[in-house]
């Protein structure tokens, strides 16, 4: 971190993700967690632009805060159920998980405290957009592709499993 | 740039399949759609027969992105074969249990681009893309049963498991990044044999064994596998059981011992005690299982083991016996799992007191059963005897407890797998009437007997074959 500026920044925008994840996870009306989700996500577009990554940021307020929270609400509003009030179960069991979970974060923590990170030492380019088009259809143009067919199988399949379940209650 | 598309040959003709398959099955009305499941096979057939013309293109794209070599063409003729043979055997299945879905055989095209993708990755990326094409086929594959409580159950706990694997992979991808910061697995591999090991790299990599333990469903990481086995469709369930756990090893084996090769010293006592634990759990808890497919399904999980025991010393003799004994494990689960189809199709039940006299109603379903259990168990002069040879005899000097557990385990398994035997042949049949199983599937299970046999007595050209291939794995 270059100062103490951006350092304070970091601070908040972590306590803010880690809070409001927490918060997506223990509230029992799905509604909420999904509001909660938004400021998550919106939390971490935070951090890419402390990392001077502006694409980046805005597409994940576009497409996980936007988009993605959208369809989360709209399957929620699609599935009928009589009240929100325990939409989303819990299971309590943080006896067991809370050691697990902090004991291997700590575990990390301490071992990236240990080593040394490779850094590119590379300025980070005014235009960050202009790069992605050479990159996705270059260098990474194999898995670009393969990412295509993944989205078209997966949609394809969505569509397959739904459809079944309809033609199955109008039968029945 | 300069960019051979040749090398791309198979990939690209399995992606036209996949697609030509799916428009197919729009356009033709569907009582003709049958045919789109023989028109899948023949497609198949030829893109095997491309590869196997191919198997002389070696090269490399992107700079190391993408990896074509013998060792990759191996896989993709492993999975091409897994294909086939469990599209050929279950069609009747199929129409009868899945209905006349044409998205079935093109998920099961694009399943097996994406093994095709993770055998070939050469960075971490492709990898996980592949994985992720793979698995999101598996997904729907396995809940494709949807009026089935049992195939969406299995769907939910496959989805579970694979989004936790995933996010598991990624993490240790990104801790491997952080300590080397590269993404190309031999870029990592010349990090880590000039001394790079830091404890992050190390973290990293405990995050990948965890991750891909998941897809071989190696214990502790197998609670998933008895229940999505014996949920799925059978056939799907030979695909998963097969084509999934011989890829996901083809990544472990390009990631550890290529990748990770500088930090060997770091890994080998983990990745032995994880075959030594899914040998012992596998095969106890396979002993009081009554249904055949959990069965399989926990005799998988011992299987996993056993292959593990090849990663251990990380020589090309361990590559060879992997590739070997995952070959032949095609044939022998295809075949094992194919016999439970026929049967699911006549009798509705997968439970072992069910196989009662099936050496009266269909003879060469309960031989074939007989020939797949008793390789899987390690029989001479079948396969799976040769398979377990190469395999444990890499690790006779400096791990020969694993060697001596790998041999106990084997003969536990030999109670539970002649339990079933016992059970088709000695007991008397509840219902007579001879089950008819039609041509296809009984081709099938004439192919994987014949290999199983063969490849038992005669294993110098596959073992050939695979030690070319992990030559070539080893060049780069």
């Amino acid at each position: 971190m270059d100062n103490v500026y951006s350092l304070l920044a970091f601070v908040l925008l972590a306590g803010m993700i880690l809070g409001s994840a927490l918060l997506v996870v223990t509230l029992r009306n799905l509604v909420h967690s999904v509001l909660w989700l938004i400021v998550m996500f919106i939390g971490v577009a935070g951090t890419f632009l402390l990392l001077n990554a502006d694409f980046v940021a805005a597409v994940q307020v576009l497409v996980y805060a936007g988009a993605v929270c959208i369809m989360l609400v709209f399957g929620v509003m699609l599935v009928q159920r009589p009240n929100m009030e325990h939409s989303n179960p819990i299971n309590w069991r943080f006896k067991l998980a809370a050691p697990l979970v902090g004991g291997l974060f700590i575990v990390i923590g301490l071992l990236t405290a240990k080593s040394q990170l490779v850094v590119s030492g590379q300025e980070v380019p005014a235009q960050t957009v202009q790069a992605l088009a050479p990159i996705l259809l270059n260098d990474f143009v194999i898995p670009f592709e393969v990412a295509a067919i993944l989205l078209t199988v997966a949609l394809t399949g969505a569509l397959l499993l739904v459809k079944e379940v309809k033609a199955n209650g109008n039968g029945s | 740039m300069h960019f051979d598309f040749s090398l791309l040959t198979t990939e690209l003709s399995m992606f036209i399949l996949g697609l030509a398959t799916f428009v197919l099955g729009l356009v033709v009305p569907s009582r003709s759609r049958r045919g789109i499941g023989a028109f899948a096979l023949f497609g198949l057939l030829a893109v095997l027969g491309l590869t196997v013309l191919n198997w002389d293109q070696q090269g490399v794209l992107l700079n190391g992105m993408y990896l074509v070599d013998r060792y990759a063409m191996f896989f993709k003729i492993l999975c091409l074969s897994t294909a086939i043979l469990v599209i050929f055997g279950s069609l009747r299945y199929v129409n009868e249990h899945l209905g006349n879905h044409f998205e079935y055989y093109s998920t099961i095209v694009f399943a097996t681009l994406g093994m095709m993708v993770i055998a070939s990755a050469g960075d971490f990326i492709s990898l996980y893309l592949g994985i992720e094409l793979m698995t999101i086929s598996f997904i729907i594959l396995v809940a494709f049963r949807s009026q089935d409580g049992k195939s969406l159950e299995a769907g939910i706990k496959y989805l579970l498991q694979a989004g936790l694997s995933s996010a598991v992979i990624l993490y240790g991808f990104s801790l491997i990044y952080a300590a080397t910061g590269t993404i190309v697995i031999l870029e990592v591999a010349h990090a880590t044999l000039q001394g790079q090991a830091s404890p992050l790299l190390i973290a990293g990599m405990v995050m990948l064994v965890a991750g891909l333990g998941f897809k071989v469903s190696a214990v502790p990481f197998h609670m998933w596998s008895p229940d999505v086995y014996e949920g799925a469709p059978t056939p799907v369930t030979a695909f998963l059981a097969v084509g999934s756990k011989a890829v996901s090893f083809a990544a472990l084996l390009r990631l550890f011992v290529a990748g990770l090769a500088g930090v060997h010293q770091q890994w080998d006592i983990l990745v032995a005690v994880l075959a030594a634990l899914s040998m012992i759990i596998g095969n106890l808890v396979a002993i009081p299982q009554t249904n055949i497919k959990r069965l399989l399904a926990y005799s998988s999980i011992a299987q996993a083991g056993y292959l593990l025991v090849g990663l251990v010393t990380a020589s090309p003799a361990g590559i060879k016996a992997v590739m070997f004994y995952s070959f032949l494990y095609v044939f022998a689960t295809v075949g094992a799992f194919t016999v439970v189809a026929v049967v699911y199709n006549k009798i509705k039940s997968d439970e072992i007191a069910d196989y009662a006299g099936l050496v009266q109603r269909a003879p060469l379903a309960a031989a074939v059963m007989l020939i797949c259990l008793l390789s899987m168990a390690g029989i001479p002069p079948l396969a799976g005897f040769v398979g377990k040879f190469y395999l444990f005899s890499t690790v006779v000097s400096g791990y020969l407890w694993l060697v001596y557990l790998g041999l106990i385990m084997s003969m536990i398994s030999v109670y539970y797998y002649l339990r079933v035997v016992l059970v088709m042949f000695r007991d008397d049949p509840k219902d007579p009437a001879p089950i008819e199983m039609g041509s296809a599937a009984n081709i099938t299970l004439i192919i994987t007997m014949v290999a199983t046999i063969f490849l038992g007595i005669y294993p110098n050209p596959l073992s050939e074959v695979a030690n070319s291939a992990a030559i070539s794995f080893f060049l780069k």
